[in-house]
């Protein structure tokens, strides 16, 4: 068993008892409290636990816990400060995007990081953006939407005032 | 279970001469499935993922050392131009999170016969740097693969580096799968033509044991050019010629039936893949300065 220490969120988080070949994902959900991130097929198919990892997105369920120690992490709680929702988050709701709303953390982390890197996507930016996530309720229509919504609405905003 | 964090390249390789048992993690895209399903219980992880070089590349000369975790979403970015067929093949490895993830060194370890890099860097043709505290072996690609999900590595080994040859011509990667994302290859083609030897070279993936060259193909096809003065002319190889390319190709294979598709179907997607990289290739070629048709 193993102590890890990692940024999540911005705040320095320490997990004990950490066994050897446990997933980021296990800590995230089991010991940290942080139940945002779904754990769905542990095989780094579905894209449900996506999370950024040095802010790159990875599948929480395919890093070891040890390979998080001192590194930073985002997660679907991290997106908006407590009580508020981010302006991707909010596109979701407004768009219809959530059904049973299983997928919607893993996409909400994917789409928030494509707008950081592309402002303003291609239909194919998006597409291949959320190409690692899977939606079984079939929306991928309205989450198309969706993210289109939150990158015109973030285009609109003034730079810093930005969730 | 013990998690091993070397903090450089040579205390892995320390550890790995002391415990050759140890397992080797860098994406942890194989790994950690093994271990989230329980399939397996190494009794020590080698985590790489503090060795800083291994995650850059390097090299003016006939090659790049590509380190081992150099994740495929910067091979794609990054290394177009001087690795055209790897970084194809690096745009259709799964889905972004796992491409930022994975890298050349694990594929080579899994050394599944299924590995997207490995078509591409038979047809480039490739050396794997596999290091020990015993010193470093250049093991060319061709002697890499020994068997399903085996390869060449002495247990004390780890993957430094893969030394690919820059790319002196067109090179081409075709993969089958049900979608584009998120799909293991049914079967997947790499094509590399290489003017300045007036060679060409193959690679097969998912359709034998190992990953495989189509050797008597590419022979054949260069025997035609040559003879054709394909070269020179940019013509491409008369049609029948290009069939029996694609024939051939589909005779090196010696694919199994499963869940992903037929023996059968394996066989006749490759040789369509062949014809089709053959083409894409050829056409690139034939747009590029070095042909001298009209000239000579």
């Amino acid at each position: 068993m193993m102590r890890v220490r990692l940024t999540v969120n911005g705040r320095l988080r320490e997990a004990d008892d950490v066994w050897e070949g446990e997933s980021l994902l296990y800590v995230l959900r089991e010991r940290l409290g942080l139940p945002g991130s779904k754990n769905a097929c542990e095989q780094g198919e579905c894209g449900s636990c996506t999370v950024r990892l040095d802010g790159v997105p990875v599948c929480a369920c395919l890093v070891a816990a040890g390979q998080a120690e001192g590194r930073e992490v985002v997660t679907v709680e991290g997106l908006a400060p407590e009580g508020e929702l981010s302006t991707v988050q909010k596109a979701f709701i407004d768009a219809g995007a959530v059904q049973c709303g299983f997928c919607t953390p893993g996409l909400l982390v994917a789409a928030d990081e494509l707008l950081d890197r592309e402002p303003k996507p291609a239909d194919a930016d998006i597409r291949e953006a959320l190409s690692g996530n899977l939606c079984r309720c079939t929306g991928y229509e309205k989450i198309m939407d969706a993210v289109r919504l939150a990158a015109a609405r973030r285009s609109a905003e003034p730079e810093g005032d930005r969730a | 279970m013990e998690f091993l964090r070397p903090a450089s390249w040579e205390e892995a390789l320390a550890v790995k001469a002391e415990h050759p048992d140890a397992v080797p993690l860098a994406g942890g895209t194989d790994v950690m499935v093994e271990l989230n399903f329980g399939h397996r219980r190494p009794e020590r992880l080698l985590d790489l993922g503090r060795i800083a070089e291994l995650e850059e590349w390097e090299g003016d000369g006939p090659a790049v050392r590509l380190g081992a975790s150099v994740p495929y979403t910067r091979i794609m970015e990054g290394l177009r131009p001087d690795l055209p067929g790897l970084a194809l093949a690096a745009h259709t490895v799964a889905s972004p999170q796992i491409r930022n993830r994975g890298g050349v060194g694990g594929n080579l370890g899994t050394a599944s016969p299924a590995g997207d890099a490995h078509p591409a860097l038979l047809a480039s043709g490739a050396e794997v740097e596999a290091v020990s505290t015993r010193g470093t072996r250049l093991i060319p690609i061709d002697d890499f693969y020994l068997g399903p999900k085996r390869n060449a590595l002495a247990p004390d080994e780890l993957i430094r580096a893969v030394r690919v040859r820059r790319a002196g011509g067109p090179q081409q990667f075709a993969k089958v799968g049900t979608r584009n994302a998120m799909v293991i290859a049914v079967c997947a083609f790499g094509l590399a033509l290489h003017p300045e030897s007036r060679t060409l070279r193959t690679g097969i993936g998912s359709a034998a044991p190992t990953p495989v060259r189509a050797r008597e193909a590419e022979e054949f096809l260069g025997g035609v050019l040559e003879e054709e003065r394909c070269w020179d002319t940019g013509r491409p190889p008369p049609p029948s010629a290009a069939r029996r390319f694609a024939e051939l190709c589909s005779a090196a294979c010696s694919p199994i039936d499963d869940v992903r598709g037929t023996a059968a179907y394996r066989r006749r997607a490759v040789g369509v893949l062949a014809r089709r990289t053959l083409g894409w290739a050829w056409q690139e070629y034939r747009g590029s300065a070095r042909v001298t048709e009209g000239v000579a």
